[in-house]
């Protein structure tokens, strides 16, 4: 119940294989860093866990729910993919306004007025953009727009958040804020967060844990201590000394 | 030309057969534009050219097929609805579905790529991701809409062939100009056609300001 397990996953694009995982484990109300080349398959691994593309084939065990990905149709994933939530390197912001794009999912949940407006207001209080919720979100600044999506993936209450490079493209300012809207929901709410990033500092600073893709594998997954001091294997060893690994 | 209760009858009736008409075309082909830009399945791309070829159907064509389709000995005969506003309506109905179906279909394939993931993601059911995906695509929907319109109320040879041009039945106004022409009263023909450009200017104006505040709102 309280863990994600990856099974048995393998991803192919016309015969060639872009992501395999023998096994991967992830504890609740961790917060995991997702590091690797670029290439390495971390994108795809997040979007598979997302339900956006169906693996060839393997299955994921989410919080106690048992989810065979090849055979999901898009009906039957809903339910499963209301428990997560995921912010993409670019978000996408709809024709309305800031609330009306922080409360979309809430929509999409059918969930009443009243509590709408308070996990909404909750959010943006959460990224500092309260003042912002009248605006048209289409005016909004790079990192104004990202610390939105954030919001707009919090106010669904997820147990489970997929982070695919956010902090990219953002300033420090931004990105600090972004950080540690992600330590506070994790310690307060036991949120679980897989984020992919090329930053090795930020996944030292905000991970649990880490896990090492590289060539579409699942290399190495410890503690960041571990992974980042006693690399196990050679790859990751190389990679985190920041030689070019092939 | 003096605005007789003749002529207010032509224009209420044109009105009343375009709108209806493309109200209809809108019901069938937004949505069904909206699930070939969302969805794949097999045989869409002979769906797609079907689409693309009917746009450009020509209307005498329409108006034959309708016309025997309608006739006493036709299928549809039962319905006596030959030579009725009615009939007229259907002919555009034809016409105007396709216009709608395939501006739509483009609007919101554009829009998909876009929006797609972040909806699903978002926990969107199919039908919420379709809603969510059109009111995105809300801007090419229109132009269709004004594309439809115009088709349809300046459409002469389906019209004709269903309706018969009879007086104060099915007589609307590009009927009536072809009338007032043969009958060599071209002032009058051209009035009636400054009368059916400036309906389609105001219509068209009105959409246009809910596409122009759409287009600001996304500049600023």
């Amino acid at each position: 119940m309280n863990r994600l397990k990856l099974k048995d996953l393998e991803v192919s694009y016309e015969g060639r294989t872009v992501l395999q995982v023998e096994q991967a484990i992830f504890e609740r109300g961790r917060i995991y860093g997702i590091v690797g080349p670029s290439g390495a398959g971390k994108s795809t691994l997040l979007r598979v866990m997302n339900l956006l593309e169906k693996p060839t084939r393997g299955s994921m065990q989410l919080f106690g729910t048992d989810v065979e990905l090849p055979s999901l149709t898009y009906r039957k994933g809903v339910p499963i993919q209301r428990k997560m939530a995921f912010v993409a390197q670019r978000p996408s912001m709809f024709q309305a306004t800031v609330f009306d794009n922080v409360a979309l999912g809430l929509r999409y949940r059918n969930l009443d007025k009243s509590t709408v407006q308070k996990r909404v207001e909750h959010a943006l209080g959460l990224v500092e953009l309260s003042p912002l919720a009248r605006q048209r979100a289409q005016t909004l600044s790079g990192g104004e727009a990202q610390r939105i999506a954030l919001a707009r993936a919090l106010a669904c209450e997820p147990e489970l958040l997929l982070l695919d490079e956010p902090t990219a493209s953002l300033d420090p300012y931004n990105i600090s804020i972004f950080e540690r809207v992600i330590q506070q929901v994790n310690h307060q709410q036991h949120m679980t967060i897989l984020m992919i990033t090329h930053n090795l500092p930020q996944a030292k600073r905000l991970a649990d844990a880490c896990l090492f893709l590289h060539k579409g594998r699942l290399v190495e997954l410890a503690d960041t201590h571990t992974f980042f001091h006693h690399p196990a294997s050679a790859e990751l060893q190389d990679f985190v000394s920041g030689r070019m690994i092939c | 030309m003096m605005l007789t209760q003749d002529v207010w009858e032509v224009i209420s009736l044109s009105l009343k057969v375009t709108t209806s008409s493309v109200l209809l075309g809108m019901l069938m082909g937004i949505p069904f534009g909206a699930f070939l830009g969302l969805y794949s399945f097999p045989g869409k791309r002979l769906i797609i050219a079907l689409i693309y070829t009917c746009m450009g159907l020509p209307p005498v064509l329409v108006g034959v097929i309708v016309y025997l389709l309608l006739s006493r000995y036709g299928p549809l005969g039962s319905l006596d609805l030959l030579f009725s506003a009615e009939a007229m309506i259907i002919a555009q109905v034809v016409l105007v579905t396709p216009i709608l179906a395939g501006l739509t279909m483009a609007a919101v394939h554009g829009k998909e790529r876009t929006y797609w993931e972040t909806a699903k993601s978002l926990g969107a059911t199919p039908l919420q991701m379709m809603l969510t995906i059109i009111r995105e695509a809300r801007g090419g929907i229109w132009s269709g809409v004004a594309a439809a319109f115009g088709r349809a109320i300046s459409e002469v040879g389906a019209v004709m062939l269903v309706g018969g041009n009879i007086e104060h039945h099915t007589r609307v106004m590009t009927t009536a100009i072809i009338l007032e022409t043969r009958t060599g009263n071209f002032t009058a023909g051209l009035q009636l056609g400054l009368v059916l450009l400036a309906i389609s200017f105001l219509f068209n104006s009105f959409l246009m300001v809910g596409m122009m505040n759409q287009m600001k709102s996304r500049r600023r």
